[in-house]
């Protein structure tokens, strides 16, 4: 164990002699597929809550598809079906996206995130308080201007929570990028795995860094809870 | 011919899934269950353990594990083989995909029937001891109507998790509806349409599961909520 550390920590954390591998771009795909899905998610979540039934449902198809299926399945159809088919063919520039697997997972992983982080933000804005909302009404502000200083600030608060777990499972789907030929911590393992012929330092040292990067996030999110949720905290000075 | 011949295929694929993800499921409960009354019991030698477990594999990605436990096993009944001069043993990557989704998922399960049992008032328990029944009795009679309805939420929702991460178990070689869809369209030249096609089956697999758990939690909802009667 200890002359595989010595030898190819290197390839685990950040280069395997040619390019960028391991860690960095687990963490990359990760903050990647996060950013755009969380901006995505944010105006797809406030017409999943909104009392139109054709945008919420047109919405709500969306994220069935998304989450009702696999995310494998769905790296495989963009990685190894987006590109036979003949509308991607023809346009040049939509070819060479798709033929490379860091973009191709990072499509498939963003897509994947945003239907999730919609549903976790829709259900948060449909519990903000009805009172504040007539509120913001009443005071004359616009639809643009309730949102942004009463509505996503409530809701994004109450979803911290759920959002922390969606953060944690997504660290977990990036394992999947290897099958798309990205070179993730879990490549690095496997390819280790496959010289050395010793699974359990191989895959274990992986666990191991994918479960320090696990409690790092949760802690952090632990921080984020104490700031942003503290008026959720029991009062404690009654006085 | 719309699926070129490769429709039995893609049929013994989705039939491979759903049987692996039934036995995963039967596993990782059993699991969940042996867990659950090991984190709640009083002795630290079963709570420790139980605690390693769940941390461990809510850390640990479900691929990494797999793929650990596949290879690792593989070498170590080598190893074993070896040793007693006799001839080589394959592991089944059914049987592998089986026990270690079960294994995984009997983390999640750990939890989920850890918040049931929390939820059930001590004081039934303490009236099902007073009354003299044994253990079995207070098990059959008091707690599994009430565990199961505090526990199907999170039932539903593993079930939901396990059916796609049997998806997964096609990257250790199993050959279920992910790796027919795979073989099918690399044959046709048509990954796009097969690949598609396996995406829907799991959809229908997620409806029809959605159906027949909704039917549960009616079935185990005892505090349905009346409606309001007017006041005559």
């Amino acid at each position: 164990m200890i002359d595989i550390i010595h030898q190819y920590w290197q390839a685990y954390l950040f280069w395997d002699g040619s390019a960028p591998s391991g860690l960095i771009i687990t963490l990359w795909l990760l903050v990647a597929s996060l950013a755009i899905g969380f901006v995505l998610a944010l105006p797809l979540s406030i017409a999943r809550a909104s009392g139109n039934r054709f945008v919420s449902r047109s919405v709500w198809l969306f994220t069935y598809v998304f989450r009702g299926t696999p995310l494998y399945v769905q790296l495989l159809l963009i990685y190894t079906g987006f590109y036979t088919l003949d509308f991607v063919r023809s346009h040049a520039s939509l070819e060479s996206f798709f033929r490379s697997g860091m973009n191709c997972a990072l499509f498939a992983f963003a897509l994947n995130t945003c239907a999730y982080t919609t549903e976790i933000f829709a259900g948060a804005i449909r519990t903000v308080e009805r009172g504040e909302i007539e509120a913001a009404r009443a005071y004359g502000m616009s639809v643009f201007t309730r949102y942004r200083r009463i509505i996503l600030p409530a809701a994004l608060r109450r979803a911290l929570p759920a959002y922390s777990n969606e953060v944690i499972l997504m660290l977990h789907a990036t394992t999947l990028a290897f099958t798309a030929t990205v070179p993730d911590l879990l490549k690095v393992a496997r390819d280790i795995n496959a010289q050395t012929y010793q699974p359990l330092p191989a895959f274990g040292l992986a666990a191991l860094i994918y479960l320090s990067v696990s409690f790092l996030l949760i802690w952090l999110f632990r921080k984020a809870e104490h700031r942003w949720l503290a008026f959720l905290r029991p009062r404690q000075n009654e006085s | 011919m719309l699926l070129k011949g490769y429709g039995p295929l893609i049929l013994t694929g989705a039939l491979q899934t759903i049987a692996l993800a039934l036995l995963s499921l039967v596993v990782s409960i059993l699991l969940g269950v042996i867990g659950a009354f090991a984190k709640r019991s009083g002795q630290p030698l079963l709570r420790y353990p139980a605690t390693l477990y769940t941390t461990l594999i809510r850390g640990v990605p479900d691929l990494v594990l797999m793929l650990l436990l596949f290879y690792s096993f593989q070498i170590g009944l080598n190893h074993l083989t070896d040793t007693l001069e006799i001839n080589a043993i394959d592991l089944n990557p059914f049987i592998t995909g089986v026990l270690t989704l079960g294994f995984i998922y009997g983390a999640y399960f750990t939890e989920t029937f850890r918040g049931a049992l929390l939820s059930v008032s001590r004081g039934q328990l303490e009236a099902g001891f007073a009354y003299g029944m044994s253990g079995l009795q207070i098990f059959r009679r008091i707690l599994f109507a009430q565990i199961m309805r505090f526990a199907l939420p999170g039932i539903a929702n593993n079930w939901q998790v396990l059916v796609k991460a049997t998806a997964l178990v096609s990257i250790i070689g199993l050959y279920d509806l992910v790796k027919a869809a795979q073989e099918a369209g690399r044959a046709t030249l048509e990954p796009f349409g097969f690949m598609a096609l396996a995406a829907l089956i799991y959809l229908l697999l997620t409806t029809l599961s959605n159906f027949a758990l909704s039917w549960l939690e009616r079935r185990y909802t005892f505090d349905k909520p009346q409606p309001q009667r007017a006041r005559l």
